[in-house]
C-alpha cells in the first residue's frame, strides 16, 4: 500500500509552503499558462530565453503541495539548461512520476527524485506534471492556455 | 475496528427513533468493503449515490427475467416490460405528487432535463432582449444551458446575488424579478454548498410577476419530501442516481400545459403517433420528449429506489440527516484552521471547507488513505468558488446511511491532514 509520506516528502512540503522563483519575470520573453480544470490549479511559467538558453524562469499561480512544489523545483532544476536540456529532463521526469524509474537517468534528476512517490498515486500525476507542461508551452511559444485534459 | 469504541461514554451515539441505520447499513452492499485496508467512509454523496440491494436485485431480474423493447411488440415480454415501465413513471409520479404521468419524463439525468427545457421551452419564449434569470449558486448544468440558449436569442443571462454564508439575497432576486424575465432557474439545494433555498416562496413571488420557474432538484429529491404541486414549480427535475437509484435515468417533471405547448426535444422512434414524409403528428405526453429506446431497466430500477426510500420515509430522512449535518458542522468547526464555506441557516446534505494552508486536493488525498472518500474541487460550480474567493474546497456530503462515528474517522482524517503539513 502506497505511504503518504512517499508522497508529501519533507522537501516537497518545504517547496510548497516556499516556492522558489515565485514572482512574474520583467524581463520574460516567453510565458504561457497551465490550467488543470479538474481541480482548478492554474500556474503561468515565465522565462527569459537567450538563444537557446534558459537565463532566467520564474511562475507564479495556485495549487496543490504537489503542483506548487514540482514547479518551484523545476524553476531550480531548468535555470541554465538548453531547451533540449531542459526537455530531456522533463521526459526523464515523466518517467519518474509515472512508473517510479528514472530510466537509468537518476543523476540527471538530482533533487526531482522526490517525486518518485508520485506514481503511487496515478490521480497525482497531473499535479506533478503541470508546471512542466506550462514550461513546454512557453518554450515552444505556445499562445493558448494549456489544459491537463 | 470503529472509531466508536473508542469515545468515552459520553460520546456514545443515539440516532433518533424510526431509522435503523445498522440495518440500512446492510441494505447497502458496497458499506461493507474496505478501501486501501481502511473501512470504506462514503461521503460522496453529491455526486452520486450508493445503490440498495433492492435496485440491484431489481435491474438483475429485470435483464434475466424481464427484458424486452416497451411499446411496439406484441409478444409477452414486450408487454411485461412496458407494465413495469408504466409503473416506475407512476411511482415517480405518486413520489414528487404530480397531477399525472404525462407530466412525469424520463431523461438521463438532471443535466439533460435542463438541456431538455432550454432548447424546448427556452427556444420558444426567449427572444432578443429578454432575460433567462439563475442565482449564484448554480451548478454548471444550470448556467450553460441558459449561457447557449441567451447567446443563440441574443438574449441576457442575470444573476441574482448571495451573501457570504451562501443564503440567496431574497431582496436582490424579487428586483430582478422584472418583465423582460422569461423563466427563473435556481436550484433547491445547492451542490456545493448546501444550501436549501426557500423555494416555495421564490416561486410564488416569480409567479405573482407571471414569470415560470424551473427547479434543479438533484440535491434536494434523496433528502426531503418534494411535492412539485404543493411547490408550484413548473419544471423541477432529478437525477436517479443521486437517490439511490441507477446512473443514467433522471426524471423532468413539466405541468401539463406548458409541456404540451412546447416543441419537441428529439426526433426519433416512439415520440410519434404518424409519420409521412410530408408530415409527422408528434405522440402525446409524456412520449412527445421521449425519442428512440428509453433505459428501460434505469426507469425500472429508480421505482425500486422510490419505493426503498418510501418505506422508510422522506421525513424520517430529513430528521435524521439534519442531526447528522449539525453533529459534523459542530465537529469539523471546532477543529482549529478549519473554514466552513457554506453556512446557511438551512442546510441539506453537503459540508463544504477549507483547511488553512492545504489545497483542498492535498485533503483529498490524505483523507482517502484514511479510507475516507470526499470530493476536492469547484464541484462544477466555478462561479461559487470565486465568490469565495477561493480556488476549491473539500466537500463531504451526506445521506442517510452515514453515520456519526463515520463523521468522527472525517474529524479524525482532517487532524490527520493537519499533522502531515504542521
Amino acid at each position: 500500500m502506497p505511504e503518504l509520506r512517499d508522497l508529501y516528502q519533507e522537501v516537497i512540503l518545504e517547496h510548497s509552503k516556499a516556492p522558489r522563483n515565485y514572482r512574474q519575470l520583467a524581463a520574460a520573453n516567453q510565458k504561457a499558462e497551465g490550467f488543470n480544470p479538474l481541480c482548478g490549479d492554474r500556474f503561468t511559467v515565465y522565462v527569459d530565453v537567450e538563444g537557446d538558453s534558459i537565463r532566467d524562469i520564474g511562475f507564479q499561480g495556485s495549487g496543490c503541495a504537489i503542483s506548487k512544489a514540482s514547479a518551484s523545483m523545476m524553476t531550480q532544476a531548468v535555470k541554465g539548461k538548453s531547451k533540449a536540456e531542459a526537455q530531456k529532463l522533463f521526459e526523464t521526469f515523466h518517467k519518474l512520476v509515472t512508473t517510479g524509474e528514472a530510466n537509468g537517468n537518476k543523476e540527471a534528476l538530482g533533487k526531482l527524485e522526490v517525486f518518485s512517490g508520485v506514481s503511487e498515486f496515478p490521480v497525482r500525476v497531473k499535479c506533478a506534471t503541470l508546471a512542466w507542461h506550462t514550461l513546454q508551452a512557453a518554450l515552444q511559444g505556445k499562445q493558448e492556455s494549456i489544459s491537463t485534459e | 475496528m470503529t472509531t466508536a469504541a473508542k469515545l468515552p461514554q459520553a460520546e456514545r451515539i443515539t440516532h433518533p427513533v424510526g431509522l435503523d441505520v445498522e440495518k440500512i447499513r446492510r441494505d447497502f452492499p458496497i458499506l461493507a468493503r474496505d478501501v486501501r485496508g481502511k473501512k470504506l467512509v462514503y461521503f460522496d454523496n453529491a455526486a452520486t449515490s450508493q445503490k440498495t440491494r433492492a435496485v440491484i436485485e431489481r435491474i438483475v431480474q429485470y435483464y434475466e427475467q424481464e427484458n424486452a423493447n416497451i411499446h411496439r411488440g406484441v409478444h409477452f415480454l414486450s408487454e411485461l416490460a412496458t407494465n413495469e415501465h408504466d409503473q416506475a413513471r407512476e411511482a415517480v409520479r405518486s413520489f414528487i405528487n404530480a397531477r399525472g404521468t404525462k407530466e412525469i419524463v424520463f431523461v438521463r439525468g438532471t443535466t439533460e432535463a435542463i438541456n431538455l427545457v432550454a432548447q424546448t421551452y427556452g427556444r420558444a419564449n426567449v427572444g432578443p432582449g429578454d432575460e433567462v434569470l439563475i442565482t449564484a449558486m448554480e451548478h454548471h448544468s444550470n448556467i450553460v444551458p441558459w449561457q447557449l440558449l441567451c447567446d443563440e436569442k441574443g438574449a441576457k443571462l442575470r444573476v441574482a446575488p448571495i451573501n457570504d454564508d451562501g443564503e440567496l439575497l431574497l431582496g436582490e432576486l424579487h428586483k430582478m424579478l422584472t418583465p423582460r424575465v422569461k423563466l427563473l432557474a435556481i436550484a433547491h439545494v445547492s451542490n456545493a454548498l448546501g444550501t436549501v433555498n426557500p423555494i416555495k416562496k421564490i416561486i410564488d413571488c416569480a409567479h405573482s410577476q407571471n414569470i415560470p420557474v424551473l427547479v434543479d432538484g438533484a440535491q434536494a429529491v434523496p433528502h426531503m419530501k418534494v411535492d412539485v404541486q404543493e411547490l408550484g414549480a413548473d419544471f423541477y427535475m432529478f437525477s436517479g442516481h443521486k437517490m439511490f437509484g441507477p446512473m443514467g435515468i433522471g426524471v423532468l417533471y413539466g405541468k401539463a400545459e406548458l409541456l404540451e405547448r412546447m416543441p419537441p426535444y428529439q426526433g426519433g422512434g416512439d415520440m410519434i403517433s404518424s409519420v409521412t414524409f410530408e408530415k409527422t403528428t408528434y405522440n402525446r405526453l409524456p412520449f412527445k420528449f421521449e425519442a428512440g429506446t428509453p433505459d428501460v431497466a434505469g426507469a425500472i430500477g429508480l421505482g425500486a429506489a422510490i419505493e426503498y426510500l418510501s418505506a422508510i420515509g422522506m421525513d424520517n430522512i430529513a430528521g435524521y440527516e439534519h442531526e447528522l449535518l449539525a453533529y459534523a458542522t459542530e465537529k469539523v468547526a471546532a477543529i482549529r484552521g478549519v473554514r466552513l464555506i457554506g453556512t446557511a441557516r438551512e442546510k441539506a446534505g453537503v459540508l463544504s471547507f477549507i483547511i488553512e494552508g492545504v489545497h483542498p486536493h492535498d485533503v483529498g488525498t490524505i483523507l482517502d488513505q484514511e479510507g475516507v472518500a470526499i470530493r476536492t474541487g469547484h464541484h462544477c460550480a466555478q462561479p461559487i468558488m470565486d465568490r469565495f474567493g477561493i480556488p476549491a474546497t473539500a466537500r463531504a456530503s451526506f445521506a442517510f446511511y452515514n453515520t456519526k462515528e463515520e463523521v468522527d474517522a472525517l474529524a479524525n482524517g482532517i487532524r490527520k491532514v493537519q499533522e502531515v503539513f504542521s
